[in-house]
């Protein structure tokens, strides 16, 4: 494989150290505790792909419902539910989960640099202009010229454009971060080299004109410190620019496929470099494609097994080298010519399935609607006079989740769905449904069509280390053709990038007068 | 009353041959006008002419075909007693020329009031052509 580099989504940031090429291989993960920040930013959190479902711990918890007692959530079929040998079960999957973490620890303290950074440039812009001014009165204070309102006007600008900076920098730099990318993030360190740049080049230009000659133009000297911050505010327009604009305008249209099931999504991007765009993939990954749900994908394997399963090969010949291209060759030619059914029952298998899920379904919908009539919001007037047993949402939805249980819990076997859906969660939104006046139709929404990652509120259907895998340097930018990949650890996401051709609009001009018209007659005259 | 338009036809019926192989006669029919209350008719319907959709035209062989064709025949009329057919195509009404002519022109030309009789000379397809062309355009009917 020509210079494939395997990037391992490392939870630590642009590492400063620029130019040396973190290779490694492990693909470590932290156990951050989150700090100040909310833990919206999914990248912070641990990864502990647990693909197996984890445990909805009550077995039977539902409080003496009088019907639909072989209600036994407490199993968990993960297991792939069919014939093949590839079925792992429970305690190898999560064991597999367990293997790939590294040491964790040590990479802590590295994440958090570029914020340390960033506060350290912030603070010596803040204080820079506020050292160029009182510097010289601290230390030549008598021979310096006093100057009036033009001083007076200099300071006011100078505070002004120092809050406007600050409050701009905070607005585009003080932000929760939202992933940790492979590499340094190349524009972020180009601002951060100019910013020091320049206040380097201020500092030095202050300390041979002014400091030494202890200069006595004080306005000079303020003059000196307001163009400086004019010249961050500047740099920061620049960053602007950079950081925020030039991806916008749509450049490139990408192609995402999921590699186990193959669903596509497209999607129009701006110029930027290969890990950049993967972020943002991954993002609109969480809420576009529909879950990854590897119980769905059994068939094929196990179809495929079938096939080369039934032959077995003899060595004949007395061919002792490359027996086994020529075995599997054998066998290849062997499985074409055999007059084998397997499409029929590809067919009626399906068309089995078809039918036993549209008839769950119909029990499931019929279930559901009868058990929400049993529901009723208490009215206003209702609520003064002592009612019998008032409940809140959660009761209700207690009360009435033990009709419909089964049929949901047989609907959800039969789609291979059960285990994205916990007891608990399915009562949630049972009472979250009742508390926002939904029909039945709009609480079974989520459970007939398989929706987006994000629906899922469960911690292990979220991956949150994913591995870039690359041939170009991860930096570089997307150009037509380049294609990466996206590894999780159940599925991989493919993609390729396409530049959007040059339109070209031309313009025909139509007067609005020239829209005229003639009847195609044909007029019959007797005579 | 207009005159014949000379031509050396000796007899009445004459068969050319059109392009493609299609027979074609061309007739001379004289008819007669009868009076009915206040106008006088001849007892057919025509349809065609420049200012008029070509290719509406069931009796054309060629769509393109802009002239005057005779689409109806009333029972007993005048025109059917002297031999008009439907589909026929009327090329000259007493001289006058009919296959570059509006729709109005030509209904004006069959319908002088001061005229009792119209000679027309028509062209008409013979059966064989007719059943052809209508097997091409249904294939697929017996």
């Amino acid at each position: 494989m020509d210079t494939e580099s395997i990037h391992s989504g490392y939870s630590h940031h642009s590492n400063r150290s620029r130019g040396s090429n973190k290779q490694s291989e492990r693909s470590g993960r932290d156990r951050h505790k989150s700090h100040s920040r909310d833990s919206s930013s999914r990248s912070d959190k641990n990864v502990t792909i647990s693909t197996s479902s984890a445990q909805p711990p009550q077995p039977d918890q539902s409080s003496a419902p009088t019907d639909a007692q072989d209600d036994n959530w407490g199993e968990t079929t993960t297991a792939v539910t069919g014939t093949s040998d590839h079925s792992l079960s429970q305690e190898d999957l999560a064991g597999f989960g367990k293997e790939t973490e590294g040491p964790v620890e040590k990479l802590n303290c590295v994440r958090f640099l570029p914020l340390v950074l960033t506060l350290v440039l912030g603070l010596l812009v803040l204080v820079t202009p506020l050292a160029f001014l009182v510097l010289p009165q601290l230390v030549w204070p008598e021979r310096l010229q006093a100057c009036g309102t033009a001083c007076e006007g200099l300071f006011l600008s100078l505070a002004f454009k120092l809050l406007i900076l600050l409050l701009a920098g905070w607005a585009l730099f003080v932000r929760p971060v939202r992933a940790s990318l492979p590499r340094i993030a190349v524009f972020r360190a180009l601002l951060g080299l100019l910013t020091l740049l320049l206040l380097l080049s201020y500092w030095l230009f202050f300390g041979v004109r002014i400091l030494d000659s202890q200069d006595e133009n004080y306005q000079g000297i303020v003059q000196f410190a307001v163009s400086l911050v004019d010249a961050l505010l500047f740099i920061h327009y620049l960053a602007v620019v950079l950081l925020e604009i030039r991806h916008l305008q749509p450049y490139f249209s990408v192609c995402v496929m999921r590699s186990t099931d193959g669903e596509t999504r497209h999607y129009n991007l701006g110029q930027l470099s290969i890990q950049r765009a993967a972020l943002v993939i991954l993002e609109h990954y969480y809420k576009d494609f529909t879950v990854h749900n590897p119980a769905l994908l059994t068939a094929a394997k196990t179809r495929a097994a079938k096939h080369l399963a039934g032959l077995k090969v003899y060595n004949v010949d007395d061919a002792g080298s490359d027996a086994a291209t020529a075995q599997s060759r054998a066998k290849i030619a062997a499985a074409a010519r055999q007059r084998d059914t397997s499409h029929n029952e590809l067919y009626y298998e399906e068309a089995e399935h078809d039918r036993r899920v549209r008839k769950r379904r119909a029990r499931l919908v019929v279930a559901v609607e009868e058990a929400f009539t049993h529901v009723r919001r208490l009215k206003e007037e209702e609520k003064k006079k002592p009612p019998g047993d008032e409940m809140d949402p959660r009761e209700a939805a207690q009360a009435i989740f033990p009709s419909m249980a089964r049929a949901l819990q047989k609907y959800l076997r039969t789609t291979r769905q059960q285990h994205c859906h916990s007891m608990d969660s399915i009562q949630a939104h049972l009472a979250f449904c009742i508390t926002n006046n939904m029909t039945p139709k709009a609480f079974l929404e989520s459970y007939l069509n398989a929706g987006p990652t994000l629906q899922y509120g469960r911690e292990g259907w979220q991956a949150r280390q994913w591995t870039l895998v690359s041939e170009a340097s991860v930096t570089s930018p997307l150009r037509h053709g380049t294609e990466f990949q996206l590894k999780s650890s159940d599925f991989c996401l493919v993609v390729t990038s396409k530049s959007i051709p040059h339109l070209k609009l031309s313009e025909e001009y139509v007067h609005p007068k020239s829209h005229k018209f003639v009847l195609q007659l044909q007029s019959e005259t007797s005579v | 009353m207009s005159g014949w338009v000379c031509a050396a036809q000796p007899s009445l019926f004459m068969i050319h041959k059109g392009e493609g192989g299609t027979q074609h006669t061309v007739q001379r029919i004289e008819i007669h006008k009868l009076q009915d209350g206040d106008n006088l008719i001849l007892g057919f319907s025509i349809g065609g002419g420049i200012d008029q959709d070509s290719n509406q035209n069931p009796f054309s062989e060629d769509k393109t075909d802009k002239g005057i064709y005779v689409t109806r025949v009333s029972k007993g009329g005048p025109a059917e007693v002297a031999g008009l057919r439907m589909g026929d195509k009327i090329m000259q009404v007493n001289g006058w020329d009919m296959t570059m002519v509006t729709h109005d022109q030509a209904r004006k030309k069959l319908t002088k009031k001061n005229e009792d009789v119209v000679r027309l000379l028509v062209t008409r397809r013979s059966l064989e052509d007719v059943v052809r062309q209508s097997m091409m355009q249904h294939p697929h009917t017996n």
